[in-house]
């Protein structure tokens, strides 16, 4: 796989956003919007850099944007996640994780997915998200215990309504 | 002691092998279980969605990486062409120093590796500081350069590479093989930082002079020199050619 190849990193792209937004149509308009920011930008990138980790800070930069354009309550709608398309069906124990994981505070799941399913080493997923070593560390903490007690059916104190 | 960030680093196999397994037999029984319900849940999270990566994307995806792979194969090319022209001046400049001067190449000897390979290091342990990066900002250069120079035994210089892009962020004193040395970081506009990380070899590398050497055993790439008994090496996340200029400019600028 070539590291300067964008067709080797869009199933990468694709799969974090997917998670990431829960949603595959939101997922499919994320990587496009990424995909036509860096056509815009190309010239910020710095040849022999990371591509991969410039990819990923310009659809987070996205993702955040997005959100905060959101209404500000966010809902959660648990059914609608389960009724959405999915390419390979999902198991109980899947489609499980995927409403536990929507219910993660953003910033959480971006940093747990980052690290977990994109395998990106803690100074890359800083670099991605902008924050500093130490805040991914807390923010990976917090995330894997909430997720934990999420998946273990703990009463949710705040999850399926946030007001932000 | 094990803190939290090890037992991540633990269960998300960031650490080698070797001292894994050490960590491993350390760990109280709650560790253990609690690195073990980390990793299962690691396992459970990467399988997640592991069919998007074999679906074909949608053709307007498609479409956008191919006219992006355009615009970076084009600005690639120009890379490589000012790459080769750079590449050149350098060679024949250091034709004609070598010429002058006949230096000595002794870049394999151990210490002149090691000393590569610990700026590389302290540069991969710095960069990514966004609150930290340096001890002493540029806003104090001057206390800075006298600092250092005291600490290091020798008249410094804080190299300027405005010229090249990039500004100077600061500087640290760090521990080296023979003593002390320092770490100048400098951040162009885009963000991307490189180090230059200077200290006194120890003898008889002291006496060679060594020509530039291209280091890319580390975690980042440089190119060092010795000049005068004192070792230099430039690192950073740039194409080689750049960091070859840029580090033909400090030469210049720091020839005593």
């Amino acid at each position: 796989m070539k590291p300067d190849q964008i067709a080797s990193h869009l199933p990468s792209l694709r799969r974090y956003a997917r998670a990431l937004t829960g949603d595959a149509w939101a997922a499919d308009d994320l990587v496009q919007d990424t995909l036509e920011r860096a056509c815009r930008k190309w010239l910020l990138w710095r040849g022999g850099g990371n591509l991969r980790a410039w990819l990923f800070t310009l659809m987070h930069n996205l993702y955040l944007n997005q959100r905060r354009a959101d209404a500000p309550v966010q809902w959660v709608d648990a059914d609608a996640l389960a009724a959405h398309p999915a390419h390979d069906a999902p198991s109980d124990t899947a489609r499980d994780l995927e409403r536990c994981l929507q219910r993660l505070p953003a910033d959480q799941r971006a940093v747990l997915l980052l690290v977990t399913l994109e395998d990106m080493g803690y100074a890359d997923a800083a670099r991605v998200l902008g924050v500093p070593v130490g805040t991914v560390m807390s923010r990976l903490s917090r995330a894997r215990t909430r997720l934990r007690e999420l998946m273990d059916g703990h009463p949710p104190a705040t999850a399926l309504r946030r007001i932000q | 002691m094990t803190d939290d960030t090890t037992l991540h680093a633990l269960a998300d196999g960031r650490l080698p092998p070797g001292e894994a397994e050490r960590l491993r037999a350390q760990l109280t029984p709650a560790q253990q279980a609690q690195v073990a319900q980390w990793q299962a849940q690691r396992t459970l999270l990467r399988a997640l969605h592991s069919g998007e990566a074999y679906t074909a994307p949608p053709a307007a995806q498609q479409a956008a990486a191919a006219r992006l792979q355009a615009l970076l194969d084009g600005r690639s090319q120009w890379w490589r062409w000012g790459g080769m022209a750079a590449g050149w001046v350098l060679a024949f400049g250091l034709g004609w120093w070598g010429h002058a001067q006949a230096p000595r190449p002794m870049a394999a000897t151990p210490v002149a590796a090691q000393f590569a390979r610990q700026a590389a290091v302290a540069h991969a342990v710095y960069q990514p500081e966004q609150r930290h990066p340096v001890e002493v900002t540029a806003a104090q250069q001057d206390h800075l350069v006298q600092w250092l120079s005291k600490r290091l035994g020798r008249p410094l210089k804080a190299p300027a590479l405005q010229a090249e892009g990039f500004d100077l962020v600061g500087g640290r004193l760090l521990p080296g093989g023979g003593g002390a040395r320092a770490q100048f970081m400098y951040q162009n506009a885009a963000g991307a930082r490189i180090t230059l990380y200077l200290g006194a070899l120890d003898a008889p590398q002291a006496a060679a002079e060594t020509a530039f050497r291209f280091y890319t055993d580390g975690p980042v790439p440089g190119f060092y020199w010795a000049d005068q008994g004192f070792g230099y090496a430039l690192s950073g996340e740039l194409p080689r050619a750049e960091l070859q200029a840029l580090a033909q400019a400090v030469y210049q600028q720091l020839r005593p």
